[in-house]
């Protein structure tokens, strides 16, 4: 039966063909993750420092009220970590995406787009390859913050992992659509201050929305429409075992549009790639 | 073995996730006056009773069939029949009764009254005053001990622990501890007595042979003031190896190794954690946080706080029985 599934023919290829290719894309981005330590280190830094520190600070400034999923009062380490656990496959995502605009400026990317597979295929590869290397660090912070007294419910571990997958894919698909617009590695910069801390800090990563509310409607609204939001609700409640149906979708919408807006930006005969030759290719 | 770990890992998560058996809680709110009915079944108010003024001290009697609450502005001890979970008599207390104890056969009660430096002993059967010992400053806590020889009587002001032969209701010894006692516990065995000191920050564990202070429980919390840890109720499991002391103002309850008396751990509670009582099967363990009106369920194997449920205003004592 399954020799069946892996002869059958896909249009134009074979499904052992496309988990080659499938094969090949995972294989490098885990390679390029592992060989870059410092990376991995780094991608653990960044939410440990906030966790240990930030968090440490604001514990007796930021009183939390029982909100869902949690039923009863929480420290604000513990209020924080589906956060940073979203901000980790944030910066995972624009990390891709920055890769992504290396690869044009080196040549790399025209070996991937040159392939005879389908592009949306290609793309979803990669951004497989994205998710699967943001999970392995949000799994590595998990840990490590479960020594500090963060300890969801067992069964949370499992019940985020679609979450993580769902949440991965949103945002690496939108790092993918912002690469497709930027032509060169120095305006990365701009995407650190135009994307990522907005939409880190307009969330509900730091603080409940509430209490946002408390302190400007207009900041609330601005949060309940970012999709960051959304994901960082997905995944705080999927670890304590429970659903938001609102944020699922929320974020599979976003996922569908950021995805069709990436496959669409990186197809040469309509995308935004259009407007000019890239980087490695002058 | 990764079959293994995830069975295993449901199994915690389910035991965790179940209720505690048909149990009943009953919670005193101090300023809305009323008792507040838990189902730790749903671990859901099911029924608010009300009561009279100012209602504190609660307790279950003996035989499961009555609450007692004292009602401190109405000077006296209501009685909540468990069945109909309404009053239905009064006990005669002396003025603004606050805690109160029963001695083993359910028959004697003993209430210290706050503002008349006394403690009364009632007949709970005939609801009749039998007797009253002259005490310190502001009674409050009470404690029997456990083969019924000596009471104990905590003095807010006095900063002592009376000894009180329940024969002859004389008081036979005094022992100092830190200021404004508020409540105390006997350990099961009746080795250790243990009082907490609200203003003092300490659980003093006396010799109840000796009648002297032999250690002194501190507490510590990184980032908290001294003086926002208050120690009030104390729960100590039957076995005698972990106790429980709710912290007041620190919102958390410090969990205690009864043998080395060092704290293992600070669980967070509500605002203001008060009382606290154990269901009988001593799975979990219910706390009163007086400040932000609820009560807060701590898993006694786990060490884990489960839940907390919204309860009237000033939630302040908490009784247990079984349906």
């Amino acid at each position: 039966m399954n020799a069946a599934i892996a002869n059958q023919k896909l249009p134009g290829f074979s499904f052992a063909q496309y988990l080659t290719c499938l094969n090949g894309i995972v294989w490098r981005e885990g390679l390029r993750f592992v060989h870059q330590r410092e990376r991995f280190v780094s991608a653990l830094v960044r939410p440990l420092v906030w966790l240990f520190i930030f968090a440490a600070g604001f514990r007796q400034v930021l009183g939390i009220s029982i909100i869902p999923p949690y039923e009863t009062y929480i420290l604000y380490e513990v209020y924080i970590t589906p956060g940073l656990m979203a901000m980790i496959q944030l910066f995972n995502g624009m990390q891709s995406s920055l890769s992504m605009v290396y690869d044009r400026e080196m040549g790399n990317m025209r070996t991937l787009l040159v392939s005879p597979m389908p592009r949306w295929y290609l793309l979803g590869c990669k951004l497989l390859a994205g998710t699967v290397v943001s999970i392995v660090q949000v799994y590595a912070f998990l840990l490590i913050a479960w020594f500090w007294d963060i300890e969801p419910p067992p069964i949370g571990y499992l019940a985020v992992l679609p979450a993580l997958v769902l949440s991965g894919f949103t945002l690496g698909a939108l790092g993918m659509l912002i690469s497709s617009g930027i032509r060169q590695l120095e305006n990365f910069a701009g995407v650190m201050n135009f994307v990522i801390f907005p939409m880190f800090f307009a969330s509900s990563a730091l603080y409940p929305l509430w209490r946002v509310q408390e302190g400007s409607p207009m900041l609330y609204y601005v949060c309940q429409f970012n999709p960051f939001t959304h994901a960082v609700e997905l995944i705080r409640f999927a670890l304590y075992g429970k659903m938001n149906w609102i944020s699922l979708a929320v974020v599979a919408g976003c996922t569908a549009i950021f995805m069709i807006g990436a496959v669409l930006a990186y197809d040469p005969s309509r995308g935004l790639s259009r407007r000019g030759p890239a980087g490695g290719e002058t | 073995m990764l079959r293994h770990c995830l069975v295993s890992g449901i199994a915690v998560w389910l035991a965790g996730t179940l209720p505690a058996g048909a149990f009943i809680a009953y919670v005193s709110n101090e300023k809305s006056n009323t008792v507040s009915v838990i189902d730790t079944d749903k671990w859901a108010v099911i029924k608010t009773i009300k009561v009279g003024q100012r209602p504190r001290g609660i307790e279950l009697t003996r035989d499961g069939k009555f609450v007692l609450v004292a009602v401190g502005d109405d000077n006296t001890i209501q009685m909540i029949d468990t069945a109909t979970r309404e009053v239905t008599n009064t006990l005669p207390s002396g003025p603004d009764p606050e805690l109160f104890v029963q001695d083993k056969a359910g028959k004697i009660l003993y209430v210290a009254n706050e503002n008349d430096n006394t403690v009364t002993v009632i007949d709970i059967e005939k609801r009749t005053r039998i007797g009253d010992v002259q005490v310190g400053v502001e009674p409050e806590g009470m404690a029997l001990s456990p083969d019924g020889r000596f009471l104990i009587n905590t003095s807010e002001t006095t900063n002592m622990a009376h000894f009180i032969d329940t024969e002859t209701r004389q008081i036979v010894a005094n022992v100092l501890v830190d200021a404004r006692p508020r409540y105390a516990e006997f350990k099961r065995d009746g080795s250790e007595l243990w009082v907490s000191s609200e203003i003092g920050g300490t659980v003093a564990v006396i010799d109840p042979a000796k009648r002297t202070v032999t250690k002194k429980v501190t507490f510590n919390i990184p980032g908290m003031r001294k003086e926002a840890i208050q120690p009030v109720g104390i729960s100590i499991v039957a076995d005698g190896k972990t106790a429980f002391i709710a912290l007041g103002p620190a919102n958390r309850v410090a969990v205690v190794d009864a043998a080395s008396h060092q704290v293992t751990k600070y669980l967070l509670v509500g605002q203001r954690a008060w009382h606290m009582a154990f269901t009988p099967d001593e799975k979990f363990l219910l706390v009163t946080n007086g400040v932000s009106n609820d009560v807060s369920v701590i898993d006694v194997a786990a060490l884990k706080v489960i839940k907390t449920i919204q309860v009237g205003e000033l939630p302040w004592g908490i009784t247990i029985a079984k349906q």
